[in-house]
Formats: structure tokens, sequence, C-alpha cells
């Protein structure tokens, strides 16, 4: 019997001929990612009694959550990780301005197929674009990997979803995921590997492929998969950190649950509030009123996402009364952005743009909203409070839709504009 | 380990974001003050009126959301005795183990209790009784139970290093 890519690697990393669903293996991640939550976990590290990190090589960390600081305490957690990854030789640190954990850690080739990575971060499984096994873990956890170099982790059951055709016109990979969690729930995939494949998949770029496994998350998987290809390879090349070798299922692996989708006719999507898998047809929701609009994050706050939405901005202007924040998701994407002129549509158009990081994303700063308002926002999560305040209302879409709503001032496809 | 108190009952899909609101989590880091947040944003009321060894009670998926450990440990600072839910977020579960919080899997039990029930856990016995019902739940899995036993990942991992507490 075959097996799927979770049990693959699970096994190469335990150095084990096969493993079972359900069994538990120790392994040393390749890599290890944590962000300003790296203060804390310091603490819990020290706590153990372990004078030095085990293996300073694996651990990445990225300062993203609230960068630059916006108070004095937000400063003091950032000062304790630039003095810790010193004193502990963490030389692969990226410190304020360089983006977002995730989109830094595939910049800076960490996100390699084959390979096995955790993050004290739900959003980890990202790097499942590049055909990783990427898991977030607690905080607890990385710093027993400090002391240890070591994690265990159950051997999960498998989730195939196939997404034959190909996407139509205006609609992204954004749609898609966001399309899937509406359909299968937000226990969807719960504790589970969710691997993809299928003609429209193959299709997509690097950058739009990232936004899938991203969105994993919010389904309850443990990690997503996407199969490295040529594309895959192209993009790490003068990228990756080390040698990789690919990892592929078995086209006899069992899976706990097979889904297929018809690109063709899937269409543009929200997600309302305040769940992520309250998902509605665009035209259902559209005509509602916006007060901000946010394009960014880890889920789409790439080049290929900003190029979207000044396509749309483009010799526009904002809608009278309503704030567009845009942070890139890196000072690379940030430096590409400038390069192709769209910083400038942005900053004409009226838009706000921000040093690459987490922003507003969860409520910390650069653009939270005021009670009672409305945001439409390229993130992940649409939760109550979520950006700071209870009352107000977050609407999940693309790229495309965000930056069209921000000229309408209401939720619109920019087909429709 | 005998686990008793009151049910707090929510429904399903409760997140890391009102169990313990993202705004908090570089600027509140005391335990103690972690409590006074906990589930802010679902029930205003919680956090004021819970006693030791209350258990909540939740539908499918408890925990979903950010990886923030503070949604457990606030809960732990405020003595919950333990959560039942239909299922749990996976990480939020791992967190759970980590800080030796039970979290019991227990569909029925959800069905049966209400808000303010009594309810009496016994882990060992892998039982919840409540009212002359009684509802039960498979042990945690052998290779997590050390975890567990030990109060926690950290002293755990101590034990392993042979570190003296």
């Amino acid at each position: 019997m075959g097996h799927t890519f979770a049990e693959k690697i699970l096994a190469r990393k335990a150095g084990l001929e096969e493993v079972v669903p359900g069994q538990i293996v120790e392994v040393t991640p390749d890599a290890a990612l944590s962000h300003d939550n790296t203060a804390p976990i310091s603490k819990i590290f020290r706590s153990i009694g372990v004078e030095r990190v085990a293996r300073p090589d694996i651990h990445v960390v990225v300062l993203d959550h609230a960068t630059p600081a916006p108070t004095t305490k937000h400063a003091q957690n950032h000062k304790v990780i630039r003095e810790f990854v010193a004193e502990q030789g963490i030389t692969h640190f990226y410190d304020v301005g360089r983006g977002v954990c995730h989109q830094v850690l595939a910049e800076e080739g960490f996100a390699l197929p084959g390979t096995l990575i955790v993050g004290s971060d739900s959003h980890t499984p990202t790097a499942g674009a590049f055909g990783a096994f990427a898991a977030g873990i607690g905080r607890s956890e990385m710093a027993v990997i400090m002391a240890t170099g070591r994690i265990w982790l159950r051997v999960p059951e498998s989730l195939k979803i196939v997404v034959h055709g190909q996407l139509r016109e205006g609609v992204t990979s954004k749609d898609l995921a966001l399309h899937v969690i509406g359909d299968l729930g937000a226990d969807g995939a719960l504790y589970q590997s969710v691997e993809w494949s299928g003609e429209a998949i193959e299709a997509l770029d690097v950058e739009a492929r990232m936004t899938i496994p991203n969105l994993m998350a919010e389904m309850g998987a443990k990690n997503a998969y996407i199969p490295p290809d040529e594309k895959t390879v192209a993009w790490l090349r003068g990228r990756a950190r080390r040698p990789y070798e690919a990892l592929y299922p078995d086209h006899d692996a069992e899976y706990q649950r097979v889904v297929e989708y018809d690109a063709g006719d899937i269409e543009p999507v929200v997600a309302k509030p305040h769940t992520v898998d309250n998902v509605v047809p665009l035209r259902e929701v559209a005509g509602t009123p916006i007060n901000q609009a946010f394009l960014g994050t880890c889920t789409n706050g790439r080049l290929s996402d900003l190029a979207q939405a000044a396509q749309v901005l483009e010799g526009r202007q904002l809608h009278p009364g309503v704030r567009l924040v845009v942070i890139p998701a890196s000072s690379q994407v940030y430096l590409d952005a400038l390069e192709a002129g769209y910083i400038r549509t942005f900053v004409e158009a009226g838009a706000v743009v921000e040093s690459p990081g987490c922003g507003p994303c969860m409520g910390n700063h650069m653009g939270v909203p005021a009670e009672g308002e409305v945001t439409i926002s390229t993130a992940n999560r649409n939760f109550r409070g979520r950006m700071g305040t209870k009352e107000s209302e977050i609407y999940l879409a693309s790229p495309l839709v965000v930056a069209a709503s921000a000229v309408a001032g209401y939720i619109v496809h920019p087909q429709d504009l | 380990m005998a686990i008793k108190g009151r049910v707090w009952k929510y429904g399903d899909d409760v997140n890391t974001d009102v169990i313990f609101p993202g705004k908090y989590t570089y600027t509140v880091s005391d335990p103690a003050e972690m409590g006074e947040h906990a589930l802010e944003d679902l029930d205003p009321e919680f956090r004021f009126k819970v006693r030791p060894g209350d258990v909540i009670v939740a539908g499918k998926n408890f925990g979903c959301g950010s990886s923030r450990e503070q949604a457990v440990t606030c809960l732990v600072s405020k003595q919950v005795g333990a959560i039942i839910a239909k299922s749990f977020a996976r990480i939020y579960y791992r967190n759970c183990i980590n800080n030796a919080l039970p979290a019991i899997t227990c569909p029925e039990a959800v069905d049966a209790l209400e808000d303010g029930d009594e309810v009496e856990v016994d882990l060992e016995a892998g039982e919840i009784r409540s009212g002359g019902r009684t509802f039960t739940f498979p042990p945690l899995p052998e290779a997590v139970m050390g975890i567990f036993e030990a109060g926690g990942l950290i002293p755990y991992t101590r034990r392993r290093l042979g570190i003296e507490e």
C-alpha cells in the first residue's frame, strides 16, 4: 500500500521504513520558525534549565507581529529577542522591516521541498506551497526544541483535494481556498494533512500557490502540501539554502477523504464576519459599504497581489472617506513593487503604504478600525475582535476585490467597477 | 485527581481571538493578568465569575485560529478544571497537553450538559459525571500521557534531561 506525502516525510525524518496515521514520531525539524513570540519563548527556554540552544542553526527568527515597535512594551520585547539570538548564536535572525515570517522563510530559502518545518505561528503551513511539511506549534514546544532540538508529532490522516480545469478570469487562488473552506468548514481538515493536486493548481504561479496552504490553517489542517514542479524549482534557484529532495505522495496512497472540484465552477467569493468559513459568492454581499480596505499579510501581500491591486487602482482615486492600507509582505516585495511603479500607483490613489510586517491583521497597529466600522481585507482571519475591537466587521476577499472596493466605497469586483 | 465545578457552555468554533485577544499578546505577559482577559470577547462575565475547578463545555473545533498559548494559559490561570468539547483545534489541543489542562473529547457529554450544571471529571476512570448521568471518554494516547502526568511539557522535559526542579 502506498503512502501520502505526510506519511512519507515523517517516516523519512524519523528514520523509519514507514509510518501510519496515529503513530507518534520524534523528529528534528529542518527549520524552526518563531517571531515576536521569541521573547516569551526564550523565557520558557531559560526556565527549563538548559544554558545553550541545542541547534541554533535550525532556528529562524523574524520580527513581524508589531514592527517597528508601536509601544515601549513591544520595543522591550524586540530588545530581549535581539539579545537572545546574539547570545545563543542564532544567526538566521531578521529584524524589523524584513517582512512577515512566512514570506521571509520562503524568500530566504528555508521553505524547501521534502523538508520538515515547524513554527510557533498558526500560518506555518504556508511553506507547504513548496512541498515542505510545515506545521504550527505552541510556544512551550518551541522552547523545548531550543532545549533538545526535538519535537513529537502525530502522523496525520490525509485529505486529498483535486482541482480540475482552470480558474476563470478574475478568480484567484484566494477565491479557490475560501470556496473550499466554505464548503468543508472550519474543521473540515481537523488534524489532517491536506494534499492538493490537479490542473488548476499546476497552472498557478508560486506566489498564488502560497495563499492556499496559508489558508488551510483556517480549515484546521496540520499542514498542507502542493506538489513541487519546475515552477517551484525555478523560484528556488538562487534562493535555496541547501540541496533538497522533493517527496511526492504515492499513486496508491490511502486518503481518509478525497474531494474534487471543477475550477471553472468557482466564482469570486468573500468570507463574511465573523468566521472564515462563512463564505458566500461576492455578488451576495456586493454593495455593502466599507470604511477601510487592507491589502497585505502572509496570505496576499506578495508582488503578484500588489500587481493585481495596482492594475485596479491605476488612474483611479479611493472613494472619499475610505482608507486603503497597503503593506508589502516583505522588504523584497516592497523593492520590487517600487521598481514596478505599484507603490506610486497606491500613493497617487490615496492609499497609505506601511512598512513590511503583519500590520493591523491582529489588531496591533497601522490601521485598526473604529467601533462600528467595516473592513475588507486580504488577510486570513475575520474573527470578532481580530483587528482590535469586537464592535467592527471584517470581510475577507482577494486583492482584486479589496482594491476595487476601496475605489467604490462598497464591496465590488473590479469587473463591475 | 477529581475535577469538580460548574459548566460554562459555549458553541462551535470558539477561536483563540475571543479566548485571548491578539492585541494583548505582546503587552500582557503575567499569567494572572492573562486570566483577567480570559474569554473577554466571548463572555464578558466569565473572568469575573469563574471559580477554580469550573469546566468549559463547547462544540466542535474549540480553540481554532492562532497558535497563541496564552489562550490556554489564561484559563489555567483562572484554574479552569477541564475543557470538554466535541473536538479541538490541533495546536490548541497540543497547548492544553503541554500545560496539563485536561482537554476531553466527548460529544455525548457536550450534548447533555447545560450551562451551570454541576459536573465531576475523573481522568483516571475516563468518566464525566453530572446529575446521575455518566459519560465515558478514551484516555490520552500513552505517548503524551507522560507529558500530562509530569504537569506539562516543561517539567516533563526537565525530567527527561535529568535537570533538578
